[in-house]
């Protein structure tokens, strides 16, 4: 940390053998491997591991519903294997054709649902090998893809829906398409496997090369995120790269540019934890994607390739520096940053119900559960939206914190869409507390190996029990975030909640608290491997001090802080302390 | 167990009549106490029989001390023109007209395995070529001159050899035979005879040879009647007497979500004697769905309690156990209806029976209580109604299993019937027995049925073909096992086909396992309910055609097993289809290869 800017010549990649995914991506010839063969098997519904981490960079991974692990053994049947399928969707805006072909593909070939990602974008899960092909060439027939969607390479880039000021959005919304396009893999893998498109014949001329990744692509996944002051709502700080819009007399003139955050960690191993990215100066809009290109070649060139859980942007920063990493950036792009501009965030939940934005145009915020579309049998969630997009001609929004806005709705339209909303009951949510409608959870058991304990199954559970303490202290419009993952990997971005899960076991979590509101500082564990009982009991103390001791205004992170009942996470290092 | 008879016993007739009537129906038990009985009885002139009878020949000593000499004689002949075939039948003849029980056999249609339990051989082989053994003898000639060759010390054995001296290797195979019988420690009865083209007279001589000195060592030896000592005994439970093999395992193999539910059933053998090959079936004797017969007692107005007599012998049950486990109610047949229609005057019953065609809709899903319902109740005795009922026959099932691979048990793959036909939901007796009523720990009684013509080719090396979709991936389990526990080598590739390939691959990662250790070569899978368009095993087939063709004309061996209605019919046509485009044959030439296939054994079907 105390390094100087003199020792820039010496910033070195960590030395050791590579990690067996480096190996896995230098065989693989530009992410082919021997996906095309191994997804034409008929004996399994499996592939190889190998090729399961090129998938990735595919857009898709095997899983298998845990839940009949065993039983299927007994039955000697191979696990439950399928794939998720996550979409390509920068900014997370989707048109109505696109939400009806989503719809349908999930019937078609997923578990009937839709799963709107913490990262604006949609998955499915559920889809059998055989019918991979089709559910990718279908998205692709409605201008989507689900390239880069997983990977070591830069993922979903993310948005804020900032509904109310659509005109900086519809900017912010182009950027992230931009910056998603262009920081694409380059290799024609996906094409060829997917698509059908036929091989170019490889001669050493024409020899396909990865301009800016290279062979190996990155070390390690790689996230952008924009926000658009005030909302904070894709949590700029978690990402590897963060851009912060400014806008000055209601126009858009450039972004602080954050760098080195990220979620995931391991249990127990205490030098692997939550980072908030840094702000090291600002820039015009024009040199967005020039700067993008060359943060991610420094991590490209000096990431940890040995150990992957050391391996994310967040740990090259904190190693080299953050004087050096921005000494090194503006050394390869010719120019010096800006200083930062002035900028404040208020939170980094959602907006609910109607807004009204430029052009006469509408906005509706609807909650969703989990993020989880679907029919339940007293609510037709999936049915409902699907109606409105038959006749919707503004777009869908999906958020960061899993819900979805019909966005773009003119004046002539609003009644019908109204109308529909009313039909099928869907929600802003209003008649849910407002702890539950600021709750995250990753999708865990049973589909994801990552998982060690529930959460997207489990939180509505919970919340309903948490409710009632809430109704108690009467704290049921008061927003507190509240965020559950079943693994320390942060899909949920844990260490972002006023109140943070993360699964240990089976019914055992670890307990957070002291994260801030608007996701400017992280939280700090409280409670170790507990169970419901103990969730509930911690909770029923502390929201009864908070509805009593709070002061005017004072969030539940920052009173927590206050009162003494955790210390600050001032940084990521010292997360652990 | 060997039939007694007054030419290889001490005992006349009637004597031999009686015991052999009583012996098969002996438990283990019993006989050892019967044994002991015998010996321990002053009285026990019959135990001490054999001894006098051993004294008119040379060497009682050795008599005793050696094994029993049946009168079981097994000819084999290998030929090429048919001269040695049919001298190996004339010496068949001339043996069973001096009361031997003779079997005579081309050497391909022997099975090498069972070359042990022979105690008297005669081979009739031919030369060919350069001293070559003909074609139907060259796998038998291979075994017996390979590693797997047993050691046969307790067989007797003489060979006729026909040859052409005009070439160098004169009688070649017959005295190779001859030579490799007496180095597997066998002992000729009578001297090999080389016979050149005119073979009629030295080969009656040698018929006359072998007949003479056969009878000479049968007649004092077969007092050693009490073979069951040697380990070809047979096992003492048959279809008349079935063994209560106890439930091991009992699983459901299809996955939550099927339309199906097939039970794997792993079934304890053990103490029963009872052996089995790849491909043959398992009889069970089930029991009647008691929910049934309860309803049918009740239609009848009778009382569960009263008894029964079910049998000639006198034997009594009640008539609920009576028709639980002793009688037929779940099928109508004509006979039947016919008899119930006497019994009872019914005007409509008889009126039914009248029209066929009306008779055929009507059996048709319905049983006994439907007849109850619309025609009773007749107002008879139950003695009177179950006097009419047939039997409760056992039902058959291929062997999931290798007996090498999982000594002492055997497994079955059952699929359990459900429907619903003319407003009521109907099980089948059996499969729903296994699937709802047993459990491991529970017992059914059961026997062995052999099926020679669904058998692994005798060469591990021929490839195999196995097409087994739904329950009719059995045998080709128990195939797999046995090819496994052998290390047969010969390639092998399954076709199996079901619904859903989530939860109805049957014995999925055995199949998976097996394709990884080699011991499966190929396996192509059909799910019909997985795309729009349906697809099963022979379109597999079809998509395969040039290469199944190529294994065809390498002499792979072609197994069929499951429903036989659609499945085999439309794989018939497959092959038929495959061979004709594949070979550039004519419609007549593919259908003759598959005859000619059926003929050499490389094509066979086990349909239900």
């Amino acid at each position: 940390m105390s390094k100087t800017v003199n020792d820039l010549h010496q910033l070195r990649a960590p030395e050791g053998p590579p990690s067996d995914v480096e190996g896995i991506k230098e065989r693989s010839n530009l992410l082919r491997g021997t996906l095309a063969e191994v997804m034409q098997d008929r004996i399994s519904a499996g592939i190889p591991e190998d090729d399961n981490r090129l998938m990735k960079h595919h857009g898709s991974y095997l899983q298998d519903d845990r839940d009949l692990r065993t039983e299927r053994q007994k039955q000697k049947l191979e696990p439950a294997y399928q794939f998720m399928l996550r979409v390509r969707l920068p900014g997370g805006v989707a048109t109505s054709d696109q939400w009806l072909m989503m719809d349908t593909l999930a019937h078609k070939y997923g578990n009937g649902t839709l799963k709107l990602t913490t990262r604006e974008t949609f998955q499915i899960h559920g889809i059998l090998k055989w019918n991979m092909k089709q559910t990718i060439q279908d998205i692709h027939s409605t201008m989507m893809d689900t390239i880069a969607a997983c990977g070591d390479v830069n993922r979903n880039v993310m948005a804020t829906s900032n509904p109310y000021q659509s005109e900086v959005h519809t900017e912010v919304h182009a950027l992230a398409k931009q910056l998603s396009d262009d920081l694409l893999p380059k290799s024609r893998a996906y094409h060829e496997i997917w698509l059908g498109e036929e091989k170019v014949a490889g001669t050493p001329e024409t020899e396909e090369v990865e301009p800016m990744y290279g062979p190996l692509y990155l070390p390690r996944k790689f996230k952008i995120g924009i926000a658009v002051p005030p909302s904070n709502d894709i949590d700029v700080f978690s990402q590897d790269l963060g851009f912060i819009a400014i806008v000055e007399n209601n126009k858009l003139t450039g972004f602080n540019v954050t760098i080195g955050g990220g979620m995931g960690m391991s249990h127990g191993d205490t030098q692997t934890y939550p980072q908030l990215g840094k702000v090291i100066g600002f820039v015009t809009p024009d040199k967005v994607v020039d700067l993008a290109e060359k943060v991610i070649t420094i991590q490209r060139d000096y990431g940890n390739r040995s150990v992957r859980k050391y391996a994310r942007f967040k740990y090259t920063v904190d190693r080299l520096g953050l004087e050096n990493v921005k000494a090194e950036l503006e050394r390869r792009l010719g120019w010096t940053l800006e200083e930062a501009r002035d900028f404040h965030f208020d939170h980094n939940g959602d907006r609910y119900g109607w807004q009204k934005g430029v052009k006469g145009k509408w906005h509706f915020t609807m909650f969703v559960e989990g993020g989880r579309i679907v029919d339940y049998p007293d609510y037709q969630l999936m049915t409902g939206i699907r109606e409105i997009a038959k006749i919707h001609k503004g777009d869908f929004r999906l958020t960061a914190n899993q819900n979805l806005i019909i966005g773009n709705v003119s004046a002539q339209s609003k009644k019908k869409i109204e109308a529909l909303i009313d039909q099928y009951g869907l929600t802003e949510g209003r008649h849910h507390s407002a702890i539950r409608r600021s709750a995250l959870a990753c999708v865990a058991l049973p589909t994801c190996g990552l998982a060690m304990a529930e959460a997207e199954r489990y939180l509505p559970g919970l919340m309903d029990k948490i409710d009632e303490i809430i109704d108690e202290n009467g704290l049921r419009d008061k927003e507190i975030t509240i965020r559950m993952t079943g693994c320390p990997n942060g899909c949920a971005r844990h260490a972002l909640g006023e109140i943070g899960f993360i699964g240990k076991a089976v019914g055992k979590y670890n307990m957070y608290l002291g994260a801030a509101h608007d996701g400017s500082r992280l939280s700090k564990m409280y409670r170790e491997n507990i169970g419901e009982e103990e969730i509930l009991k911690e909770l029923r103390v502390l929201l009864s001090r908070y509805a009593n001791e709070r002061q005017e205004g004072e969030h539940f992170g920052d009173f927590v802080i206050r009162a003494g009942i955790v210390e600050a996470t001032t940084d990521g290092t010292n997360f652990h302390k | 167990m060997l039939q007694l008879q007054v030419t290889n016993s001490p005992f006349n007739e009637e004597q031999a009549e009686l015991l052999n009537r009583l012996l098969p129906t002996l438990t283990e038990g019993q006989k050892v106490w019967l044994g002991g009985f015998l010996a321990a009885s002053p009285s026990a002139a019959v135990s001490a029989a054999p001894a006098p009878a051993a004294a008119e020949t040379a060497a009682p000593v050795q008599a005793a001390a050696a094994p029993a000499v049946s009168k079981d004689v097994t000819i084999l002949y290998g030929s090429q023109t048919g001269n040695a075939q049919r001298l190996a039948q004339k010496a068949g003849q001339t043996l069973e007209s001096n009361g031997f029980n003779v079997t005579v056999s081309a050497m391909s249609d022997f099975k090498p395995n069972n070359l042990k339990k022979v105690q008297n051989l005669l081979i009739v082989a031919s030369t060919h070529g350069e001293g070559d053994p003909p074609d139907n003898a060259i796998t038998f000639h291979e075994f017996l001159h390979g590693k797997r060759a047993p050691k046969l010390e307790d067989l007797q054995f003489s060979v006729l050899s026909l040859g052409d001296s005009s070439y160098e290797f004169f009688c070649q195979t017959g005295k190779e035979f001859d030579q490799r019988l007496e180095e597997l420690g066998g002992k000729r009865i009578a001297p090999r005879v080389d016979c050149d083209l005119d073979f009629d007279e030295p080969a009656a001589e040698w018929i006359d040879s072998v007949v003479k000195s056969l009878s000479e060592a049968a007649a004092p030896a077969a007092q050693a009647a009490p073979a069951a000592g040697t380990q070809v005994a047979e096992s003492e439970y048959s279809r008349t007497n079935p063994f209560r093999a106890e439930i091991l395992e009992s699983i459901n193999l299809n996955g939550r979500g099927s339309n199906k539910e097939t039970r794997h059933i792993e079934l304890s053998l053990e103490g029963s004697g009872l052996t089995y090959k790849p491909g043959d079936a398992l009889g069970i004797y089930p029991e009647n769905d008691p929910k049934l017969v309860e309803e049918l007692i009740a239609a009848f107005g009778w009382n569960p309690d009263e008894t029964v007599t079910i049998n000639k012998q006198g034997d009594v049950l009640s008539l609920r156990n009576a028709l639980l486990t002793h009688y037929e109610i779940t099928v109508l047949t004509k006979p039947l209806l016919e008899k119930i229609a006497q019994l009872t005057g019914v005007d409509e019953l008889h009126e039914l029976i009248g029209s066929s065609e009306k008779l055929k809709e009507y059996v048709h899903g319905r049983d006994l209580l439907d007849v109850v319902q619309q025609f009773g109740p007749f107002g008879v005795s139950p003695q009177d109604f179950v006097n009419v009922l047939r039997k409760m026959p056992a039902r058959l099932y291929s062997i999931a299993s290798s007996l090498e691979a999982n000594p002492d048990e055997v497994h079955l793959t059952i699929g359990a019937v459900r429907y619903n036909a003319n407003g009521r939901d109907r099980n089948g007796v059996c499969s729903i027995l296994c699937a709802e009523r047993l459990e491991p720990g529970d017992t059914l009684p059961v026997y062995i049925q052999h099926n020679d013509n669904f058998k692994l080719p005798e060469n591990p090396e021929t490839p195999v073909i196995m097409i087994g979709p739904g329950t009719g991936v059995a045998p080709f389990r128990a195939f797999m096992q046995e090819r496994e526990e052998s290390g047969a080598e010969g390639k092998t590739w399954m076709f199996f086909g079901d619904q859903h390939f989530v939860t109805d691959f049957l014995y999925q990662t055995e199949w998976q396992k097996w394709l990884a250790d080699g011991v499966l070569t190929k396996m192509d899978v059909a799910f019909s309910r997985d795309t729009a368009e349906k697809v099963y095993v022979q379109h597999r087939m079809q998509e395969n055609s040039k290469e199944l063709f190529e294994w065809l004309q390498q002499g792979a061996a072609v197994y069929v097993c499951g429903d036989e209605k659609n499945m085999a019919h439309d794989v018939h046509q497959t092959l038929i289809d495959i061979i004709e485009k594949e070979g550039s044959m004519s419609r007549e030439q593919a259908e003759k290869y598959v005859a000619d296939m059926q003929q050499q054994k490389r094509y066979q079907r086990d349909v239900y």
